[in-house]
């Protein structure tokens, strides 16, 4: 009979963070318009998102690129083949690392601060303190940071992938010395403007959303205690790194299948 | 005095972000190429295309002419029928010739397309008569090996 209690509530208590979850998200997307009218609070968590982020973006985008261009000489060289190397180095950044790898770090650097900033607030009465006031705490405080996030992320995917491509040349060109104009026209010739860099970035806005509310969601769920908020903030890292790359299977199925 | 150098902060974020899409379409994926001119539709039937792909290129000396629109399977003559868009700028004769060729060795299939000398220009809905299979390198091998084999060998005819 216990063990039924428990079942029960578990049962009960997962359908209703589900269900709070769902509300949540359909109420930030119905806010958007409302949002984007008070443009300055969301240019603010832009720039404490994005501005912050775009140094490890880069630095890593350019690294990923150095070791894609190294690993991919040493596999394509086998095959005397080694004049695609450009193509490589781009497909690879733009199809899959450039978003996957940037909504990962995106994850770390900008969702981490986002649930512990949230949760500390909820911990702080400050939540429940605006609500008193009258304040829609989801309207002045969550959709801005939502809708930033939406915006940050495809831009600093691009970044990631375009330094990585410049990584990849530096690397392959300069050091290794494949012959530079079959590099560039390698990638030119194989690299399509929507079925490859678009895709990429419909896969990095899609990876925005679901970044940027988890990391609200574990904020706005956390138990309101040092505890709670340190356990919503390695949550947040850990479901939103899953739900990236469980979805970029599911994205990469319908888009590129067809 | 805060807010203006924040929003010009975040302008700039935007900028680098926007730069680096476009780097992506203009260096990488070659935008620039892409023609957004008017083109009109012609189709051929080969007997075997072996590799040619969709947006496979149609060159005219070595130059890209056109693009391959659309490669069907045309089960009345068991042919395949190829419709390749080219650009409405170069004009050819109605008694132009087509090839699959290759690039390389093993490189990517395209179509070379040679002008014939007839006085009339294809227009759109027009069919190319005259066109030559791409070589399927296994074909070309089965074919080496049975002209070896049928051909007496020098050992046996000096005895």
């Amino acid at each position: 009979m216990k063990f039924l209690e428990n079942l029960g509530f578990g049962l009960r208590s997962y359908l209703a963070g589900l269900g709070l979850g769902a509300r949540l998200f359909v109420r930030l997307v119905l806010l958007g318009r409302v949002t984007m009218r008070r443009f300055s609070l969301v240019r603010d968590q832009i720039h404490f998102l994005g501005n912050y982020s775009l140094a490890i973006i880069a630095v890593s985008g350019l690294f990923v690129g150095f070791v894609l261009s190294l690993q991919g000489y040493y596999t394509l060289q086998r095959y005397g083949s080694a004049d695609a190397l450009g193509l490589l180095v781009a497909l690879s950044l733009v199809r899959e690392l450039g978003p996957v790898v940037s909504a990962l770090l995106f994850a770390g650097r900008a969702g981490t601060s986002l649930t512990a900033e949230i949760g500390l607030m909820k911990a702080g009465e400050q939540l429940s303190a605006m609500d008193m006031m009258a304040v829609d705490p989801i309207k002045r405080i969550l959709a801005p940071r939502f809708w930033a996030g939406v915006i940050t992320l495809p831009l600093l995917s691009a970044v990631f992938s375009a330094v990585g491509v410049v990584g990849g040349w530096m690397v392959g060109v300069l050091l290794i010395g494949v012959d530079e104009g079959s590099f560039w026209s390698q990638m030119q010739g194989g690299v399509d403007v929507w079925s490859d860099v678009g895709n990429g970035v419909i896969k990095s806005v899609v990876f925005g959303i679901t970044v940027t509310f988890v990391a609200l969601l574990q904020g706005y769920e956390a138990q309101p205690t040092p505890e709670g908020v340190s356990r919503a903030t390695t949550r947040t890292v850990v479901v939103a790194s899953l739900a990236v790359l469980a979805l970029d299977f599911v994205l990469t199925a319908m888009m590129f299948s067809i | 005095m805060q807010r203006s150098k924040l929003d010009v902060l975040v302008g700039l974020f935007v900028l680098i972000g926007a730069a680096a899409i476009l780097f992506l379409a203009l260096k990488a994926a070659n935008l620039l190429t892409l023609n957004f001119q008017s083109s009109y539709n012609v189709t051929a039937r080969f007997d075997n295309i072996g590799g040619l792909k969709r947006q496979a290129a149609v060159k005219s000396a070595g130059v890209v002419v056109g693009r391959v629109d659309s490669v069907t399977f045309d089960d009345k003559t068991y042919q395949a029928t190829v419709t390749l868009a080219l650009q409405s700028s170069y004009k050819f004769p109605k008694d132009s010739s087509l090839k699959i060729l290759t690039s390389g060795l093993l490189g990517e299939q395209y179509i070379g397309i040679e002008a014939g000398s007839g006085a009339d220009n294809l227009v759109a809905g027009d069919r190319i008569q005259s066109t030559q299979s791409a070589v399927v390198l296994e074909n070309l091998i089965s074919q080496f090996l049975y002209n070896k084999a049928a051909e007496p060998t020098p050992a046996q005819g000096n005895k």
